[in-house]
């Protein structure tokens, strides 16, 4: 009927299990990517990153975590007692609800049970994520609006445009994959992927929702509401200790549910890449799907470490243009064409799914080479070395050229570890 | 036994909504009267009325109220008073008659279980409504966006307004800066913020110059007329 019978079927110590693993994964999911991101910044800036707490600095953001919640936790004078704190909850709560309709992997025996790797499904479970999102935002508006301050009431207002601003464009985003799956179940898009991944197949919808998760979870270089030249810390200046760490917590899993979604949507759910599993059939079976979902969802991540690390800011206006006039035309535009290929398709009886790729692919170079065009058509700009006001003079022989140099700590007298770098001796050992 | 939850939690959400005595807090009743008003839709077997439901409802329509509330800044006191003489009484009477209304009308309903939602749900819930907006519905479904489409450009002409003079772009602005440097003398950069190479980063501190002395330009008008005390408006 639907193909979802395999859902709701499970005992109730199963489902516990379920939750209880959805729960851990967004928690772990969490410590493990802001360390991660951490080291990859620091990476990327010529520095170390965290590397004391735990291997590889690992357990840095637990130690964190544990800071933060020792904290004092204040309450402004001029804040609405009630909804101060009942806002960082509203924020947290919706990001772990959303992850129990992301597919973790097929049909697997489970402490003796056989049931898919993932809490439920429900024939609407695309929208249930949106409608989830859209009460997250609740939180961040009250969470501004509750604090009594001007720069969190603006930081708030600005998030929350921004939210429902970029729900659009990557709702009508996703309106193309319901089109070729013909679902809008999780599970069954997942199905639908076996042969063609719809990011392939799809190409300018998975630009577009690309760009447009990185609106949606407020992340650089779309963080307007966290400006802090302008907005001290946007809605959550006035919150400290746990209730900051709640939402802190709803950003990061914020970021793992989008980049779930689009690994779910675009990029096979938990498929075997590249073909994989033509080759080794046992790869989309058992365990094994896990290990794909996860290394496609730290893609995901990875990329939005690597923006932040990379671009700057954008102006709010500018912002809000690609938003509205860019991204949402086009995919409407978008959404036309698939939906005429496919009726062709249907009515000639052929397969869409080449047309589709040739003409997203051509629609996404033409776009892409317009945009390398355009750069430099501006001309570079001259800096006279002359050192005249306002421009301060330039350093003998012209600017600084190649990279910097190595990294190296303390003084040369203690040797190069294995890692090729060389760490001051604590204290304790120094004596 | 779940509707009982989900309905005594509705009607203490709608009280809210009514005696709630700050407007956001009747707006955040009214968000939960609708978010279990989706429940319920889930619950009957509608689950793409529950999730359209939080979508637009919850998610774009009370966000907008919400917005309106916060800007706006609705004070209790404005809420309270009576603009149309005799508004309280009339709106008791029409109330008591649309309860009397209600009460008797639910209460001529027998309540039966339900049929045909097999029928109607057959081949997923999704799928048929899809079918029915789609055919049988068609037309209404257009005019319904005709509509909605229309009264978007409506509110867009009514606010738009017409520029006069070209808009200044950053390098304008900038030009501009840098051409009253040098007429004038004007600093370049921004006012120096407050509370700089100060004792306190207090915004009604005023900073210091490198000479010593007190920038009057680093203080907000608004606080250093006076009415440092009060802070913000209420």
């Amino acid at each position: 009927m639907n193909g979802l019978e395999q859902f709701g079927q499970d005992p109730w110590w199963i489902i516990a299990i379920k939750v209880l693993l959805v729960f851990v994964v967004c928690v772990v999911l969490t410590l493990f990517n802001i360390w991660w991101e951490r080291k990859v910044v620091a990476r990327m800036q010529h520095r170390i990153g965290p590397n004391r707490h735990g291997p590889f600095g690992l357990l840095q953001s637990l130690a964190d975590g544990v800071k933060l919640a020792l904290k004092e936790d204040l309450t402004p004078e001029k804040a609405d007692k009630i909804v101060f704190i009942t806002a960082p909850i509203l924020a947290t709560v919706p990001a772990f609800v959303t992850f129990a309709v992301i597919p973790f992997g097929p049909e697997v025996n489970l402490f003796g049970v056989q049931t898919p790797l993932q809490l439920t499904d429900m024939p609407v479970a695309v929208l249930f994520v949106m409608a989830i999102a859209s009460i997250g935002i609740y939180g961040i508006v009250l969470g501004g609006w509750a604090s009594g301050s001007t720069y969190s009431l603006l930081g708030g207002l600005r998030s929350s445009a921004q939210m429902i601003s970029y729900e659009v464009s990557m709702g009508l985003a996703l309106v193309t994959v319901f089109l070729m799956a013909g679902s809008l179940s999780t599970s069954q898009i997942v199905e639908a992927q076996t042969d063609w991944w719809f990011g392939a197949l799809l190409l300018p919808s998975f630009v577009i929702y690309c760009v447009s998760m990185v609106g949606e979870t407020n992340r650089a270089p779309f963080d307007l509401p966290e400006a802090e030249g302008e907005l001290v810390g946007g809605f959550h200046t006035e919150y400290s200790s746990l209730k900051f760490a709640l939402f802190f917590l709803a950003e990061y899993i914020n970021m793992a549910t989008v980049s779930a979604l689009a690994t779910t949507l675009f990029l096979g759910g938990w498929r075997a890449p590249l073909g994989l599993g033509t080759v080794w059939p046992g790869a989309n079976e058992g365990y094994w799907p896990v290990l794909w979902f996860f290394l496609k969802m730290f893609f995901f991540i990875w990329i939005f470490i690597w923006l932040r690390g990379t671009l700057p800011r954008l102006r709010y206006d500018q912002f809000m243009s690609l938003g509205w006039k860019v991204l949402l035309p086009a995919s409407l535009a978008w959404i036309v064409v698939v939906a005429v290929i496919k009726m062709t398709a249907i009515q000639g009886g052929f397969s869409p799914n080449w047309f589709l790729f040739g003409f997203g692919l051509a629609v996404t170079v033409v776009v892409v080479l317009g945009f390398l065009n355009r750069l430099p058509e501006k001309e570079a700009q001259v800096t006279k070395p002359t050192g005249g006001y306002p421009t301060p003079a330039l350093p003998q022989g012209g600017a600084v050229r190649g990279a910097a140099q190595p990294l190296v700590f303390g003084p040369p007298a203690v040797p190069t570890g294995t890692n090729g770098v060389r760490i001051l001796p604590s204290r304790e050992e120094a004596k | 036994m779940s509707f009982v939850l989900l309905a005594s939690i509705m009607v203490i959400a709608a009280l809210g909504l009514l005696f709630a005595r700050k407007p956001v807090h009747a707006a955040l009743s009214l968000a939960i009267v609708m978010i279990g008003l989706a429940m319920m839709y889930a619950m009957l077997e509608a689950p793409f009325l529950f999730a359209v439901q939080i979508v637009v409802y919850t998610g774009a329509i009370l966000m907008l109220f919400l917005f309106v509330i916060m800007l706006v800044g609705v004070d209790t006191s404005d809420t309270l008073k009576e603009t149309i003489a005799g508004q309280k009484v009339l709106a008791g009477l029409l109330g008591v008659g649309l309860g009397t209304i209600l009460i008797a009308g639910v209460g001529q309903a027998s309540i039966a279980t339900m049929r045909g939602l097999s029928e109607a749900n057959a081949g997923g819930n999704v799928q048929r409504l899809a079918d029915l907006l789609f055919s049988r519905y068609v037309i209404a479904f257009e005019a319904t966006s005709a509509l909605l489409i229309t009264a978007a450009i409506g509110a867009m002409v009514l606010a738009h307004r017409e520029r006069i003079d070209p808009k200044q772009t950053q390098t304008d602005l900038a030009q501009k800066r840098v051409t009253d440097y040098a007429k004038s003398g004007k600093h370049l950069g921004p006012l120096p913020p407050p509370g700089t190479f100060a004792r306190h980063n207090s915004n009604d501190t005023p900073a210091l110059l490198p000479d010593g002395s007190q920038s009057t330009k680093s203080v907000p008008a608004i606080l250093a007329g006076g009415r440092a005390d009060e802070g913000e408006d209420e």
